[in-house]
Parts: C-alpha cells; structure tokens; sequence
C-alpha cells in the first residue's frame, strides 16, 4: 500500500472525484467511507437501501462507484450504467487489463469498482488502493469473527461429548477429555470430529 | 496422469441442472475432467470471474458471451458459447394489483396480455428482470415492440428477491426463470401470464462459454467438457429421469431449493396462479431433445439483431455460437447434430425434420409470436 501525501493527494485528485459507496451492511458502508474520507476524498456518499440505487446514481453522477463483488445487487448497477445513456457511460474498472496488479489486488480483496468512461487511471488508482485496504481489513475481521463463532460452537460439542462420557463412564472431566484426545490420535482425526461423532450418536441412543 | 480441475460457475437456477448433473452423475469424470462448481452471487461477478480467467467456464445468458464478444456491457472480452445448455425456461408474471387491471386473461397469450396492458390507465410499467443482456430482456423488447405505445421501465432485480421486489411495490411485473415465477405464485403475490416460448417458441437461454483464448488452448478440457455437459443435458430431457434429477437437484448443495420448487420447472407443471391447478407446458424447459443444444450461428445473430447491432456485428456475433466444435467435440458421443449451422429463425409452426449427421432429426417449431421470420444467411458475403 502506498502512502499518501495529503495534500498532494488532493491536488492530484481535486475535490471533484464523486465516489459512491454501496454497502447494505451499516457498519461497513461507514468503515469504508470514513477511510475513504480520511485518505483526503470528501466527495464521498454512501448507499445503504439498494432500492434507491437508481435514483442517487442519476441525482448524484458518481464518478467512481464501489461494491462488493459478492453483492447480488452488482446486477441492478450495471443495469443502471448501461442503461442511463446520458453521455457518461461508466465501465466495470477490470476492463482496464493495463493494471493487472490492481485488478488481481481488487478482487483477491473483493472490490468492484464502476468508473465514467475515460476518468483517468491516475485518478482511480488511489481511490481503488484504499478502498481494496479497507476491503481486506473488514474480509479478515470477518474471518477472525467466523472463526471465533466456529471455536465457540466447537468447544459447546466437546463439552456436550465430555458430559456424555463423565456421566456414562463415570469419568472425571479430564479423563474425559484424554480419552476423547486419544481417539482422535488414533484414528487420526480431530478432537472435534470424534466429539461430533459421539454426540451424534448419544442423540440416536438417547 | 491427474484428472484436470475445471472451474465452472453457475448461478443457481433450474436450469443450471446440466452443469450440476454432469458433476453429481459424474458424466465429467467418465470425460476425463473434474467439475469445481462455484456458485456466483451476481451474472456480473460470473462475467467478470470468467473473463479474468478465475472461471475456466461459466453458465451464461445466451446474451452475454455476444454482448461481451461485441463490447456492449460494461466488460468486453473475446466469449464463445460451446453449447447452449437450455431452451426456454423462463415465465412473466405480474402483481395481483396489475392482473386486477387486466382483468382475465387466457394464459399464454401474448398478444392479448400486451393489448389488456395498453388500455390499462397507469402510464408506465415497471417490469422486473434478472440481468441487462438476458433473454428476458430480449423477448421483452421484442413482444412489446409491436405496441409502441406501452411504456416500460425495467428494473434489475437478483432473480432469487424477485418476489420480494414484487410484495414491496418495486415492480408491477417480472420475466424471471424458474423457480422464481413459482415462487411469487407460492407467495400469493403474483400470477404468472405466459412462458418464454409464447414469445418466441424455441428461445437459447443458457449457454456453457468460456474465453475464446482458452478454448483454443484446452482441447482435451474443452471436448471433456462439452461432452459431459450434453450427457447430462440428455439424461436430464429423458422422461423416466425426472423424478430423480429433482431429487439430485434438490439434495445437493448446489441450488438450496426444495424439490417443490424446483419440480415445476423440470416436469412442465407451471401454477399461474396459487390455489388453481398446474398447466402442463410442452418445452417449458429443454434440456437436450429437438438438438436444443446445438449452437445455431442464426440464434447468436438474432440476439446480435436485437441488441441492435449492425450486419457486420450480426457476423461477428454468429462466431461466438461454436457450432463447428460443437461436431468435432460430440463426435461419437452418440450424439445427432444438423448439418446447417443457421437456420431461418422463426419459420417452424410445427416440428419438422432436418439433415443431420445420422440422416434426419426433428426440430422443434421456433415460431415466434407475431410470425415473424428472421433469415441471417444473406449477410455472409
């Protein structure tokens, strides 16, 4: 990631560069503008009711809009940039194969990005580097969180797997975890994966 | 030697069956090729995975590889079609508000649903599709065309929140495909007036395309492929086969839709309206029989012509519809295939036989509407 230059960045860009944001998560629609806002871009609005989508897009001309690649909605935009028909035709940003890196960058960190025909790259650039930063921070946060979920549910079966064997064996909580462990060394699988087992099966006996 | 991983997106629909099937049913491994199905959330991202090379191949809107091919969307990239994987499919519905308007209808009649449409009051009419370059788009334009005076506005709305955009007042009408029309219908939203084929009786609605490059430099994958994709297709059009491609369909964790919703499409048992009895539609959804797969160059020109394009683009656009890889490829599969590779669009009322590889096979009518014909051969100079 480059840095910046604050003030030159504004001199590049100018205060003109219209950048739309559509988000429908809220936390993330203002995650990304607000480091959008802070990396120098004021022109920055943002769009969480997909259904309005037509309407800010004509009212505000965007000249950069940003969007998940896995937002459904990418259908609706494209509809609505071919469609407008006013001159400014906007393109999806990948067709421009001149910035392979960026493009790779872009959808490793699951940006789209629509541009007016002819904006120039120099202009795009920054906005699209920022935007990917913020896009791979919110992704990992995400992993992160789906990861600790997983943890948590996983941990709720060895505890359901531990109880069944303490109470069936008669078996203290730690010998009840060492037999699970062992299992799972001998048959080469996970701890959870022979709690999951276990469980499964006390359900069908219960 | 390790079998070849291909990468194949889909959006998840009825019709994305031939795909899934020829996975489940493993007709790719018997080709030589494994299929990596990636459900993709949008057509868009599908066009943008597949051009940049993160798809090998793709499920398409028959309009997309000729749009892109042509530079029309948003992305322009070098797209062909090896085959077309389904023919027909899709319904148009309306609210319940609207058909109050219209008042009764007989279903399947295109010219009738357009004039009830033209004497209602309200000026436009906000109709909801899946996709800018889709077959839905297309037959739209091309039924209404004949009443100008009926104002449209489309709305693209993802197929799978149709209903929603239907209940929420967005749109007054929809041209989605299956299950998403059942679906409005299941909701007591909506009412279905007519299928895809009371347009234009034999429409392409999905194609198998990949990247015009990559086909020149996978042979083997691009034969595996094409020949596993048509088994299924074949094994899903068979009568006795049904019932189980349902269940497949349902069961695996492709589409995440209930054997209930995907049925209707399959068996041609359409329900316009929720509480009243199922239709049967012949060739609601063609999977393989009638050479339904066949890439016909005069399809992919029809589709150019109605994207507006001019006779030099039409010729482009028939090059994008592989029918000569789709002989070579199919070669001893046990497959029959036309001998001409553009046919007059329009012209058959009912089935009729044509030259083919093994003598004669049977096509099915291709009439559209208002009678119109469309003969694409005098462009090639």
């Amino acid at each position: 990631m480059a840095f910046f230059d604050q003030a030159k960045l504004v001199g590049v860009m100018g205060p003109s560069t219209r950048i739309l944001v559509v988000e429908p998560n809220e936390l993330r629609l203002d995650d990304i503008v607000g480091a959008l806002q802070a990396a120098g871009w004021s022109d920055v609005k943002a769009l969480q009711e997909v259904s309005a989508i037509t309407k800010t897009v004509k009212d505000y001309e965007p000249d950069i809009v940003l969007v998940d690649l896995a937002n459904p909605d990418r259908d609706t935009l494209e509809h609505i940039t071919l469609a407008s028909g006013a001159g400014k035709r906007a393109v999806a940003l990948f067709v421009d194969r001149t910035d392979e890196d960026l493009t790779k960058a872009a959808l490793k960190a699951g940006v789209s990005a629509y541009v007016v025909d002819g904006l120039d790259l120099s202009r795009i650039r920054p906005v699209l580097e920022t935007a990917i930063e913020r896009f791979k921070i919110i992704r990992q946060m995400q992993t992160e969180l789906d990861a600790a979920k997983q943890a948590l549910e996983d941990r709720k079966t060895i505890d359901r797997a531990k109880g069944f064997l303490m109470r069936n064996r008669n078996m203290s909580e730690e010998e009840a975890y060492s037999l699970l462990r062992k299992a799972a060394m001998d048959q080469g699988k996970r701890v959870i994966d022979v709690a999951q087992a276990l469980v499964t099966a006390a359900d069908l006996l219960s | 030697m390790k079998r070849p991983e291909l990468n194949c997106g889909y959006v998840a629909l009825v019709d994305s069956a031939p795909l899934i099937i020829a996975h489940e049913l493993e007709f790719a491994v018997e080709e030589g090729v494994a299929l990596n199905l990636i459900r993709q959330p949008s057509w868009s991202a599908l066009r943008d995975m597949l051009a940049l090379g993160h798809l090998d191949a793709a499920q398409m809107l028959s309009p997309m590889p000729i749009a892109m091919s042509l530079g029309l969307g948003s992305l322009s990239a070098p797209i062909d079609a090896l085959m077309v994987l389904s023919a027909n499919g899709t319904a148009f519905g309306v609210s319940n508000a609207l058909a109050a308007e219209l008042g009764e209808l007989t279903f399947g009649d295109p010219g009738a649903i357009l004039t009830a449409i033209k004497q209602r009051t309200s000026a436009t009419l906000r109709i909801g599709l899946p996709f800018h370059h889709s077959m839905h788009g297309l037959l739209l334009s091309y039924w209404t065309s004949t009443e100008p005076d009926v104002q449209i506005e489309r709305v693209i709305v993802p197929p799978s929140r149709m209903a929603d955009a239907v209940a929420e007042g967005h749109v007054d009408a929809f041209w989605v495909g299956e299950p998403w029309g059942t679906v409005a219908v299941e909701r007591g939203i909506a009412q279905l007036l007519m299928v895809g084929r009371d347009v234009w009786q034999f429409a392409p609605e999905k194609v198998l395309a990949a990247r015009r490059e990559w086909i020149a430099q996978h042979e083997f994958e691009v034969r595996a492929l094409t020949r596993a994709v048509y088994k299924a297709a074949h094994w899903l059009d068979a009568p006795q086969n049904k019932q189980l491609a349902v269940e497949i369909l349902s069961r695996s964790n492709h589409l995440d839709l209930s054997v209930d919703l995907i049925d209707p499409a399959v068996t041609g048992q359409i329900t316009p309206k929720k509480g009243e009895g199922p239709i049967e539609i012949e060739r609601f959804l063609q999977f393989n029989d009638y050479g339904a797969n066949f890439p016909w160059r005069s399809q992919a020109a029809w589709i150019a012509q109605q994207l507006g394009s001019d006779a030099e683009d039409i010729e482009r656009a028939k090059n994008c519809f592989r029918s000569d890889l789709y002989r070579t490829n199919l070669d001893g599969a046990g497959a029959d295939y036309p001998i001409a590779s553009e046919k007059v669009e329009g012209s058959l009322h009912a089935t009729d036989k044509v030259e083919s590889k093994n003598g004669q096979m049977i096509l099915a009518p291709d009439a559209f509407f208002d009678g119109r014909t469309f003969d694409f051969s005098g462009l090639s100079a």
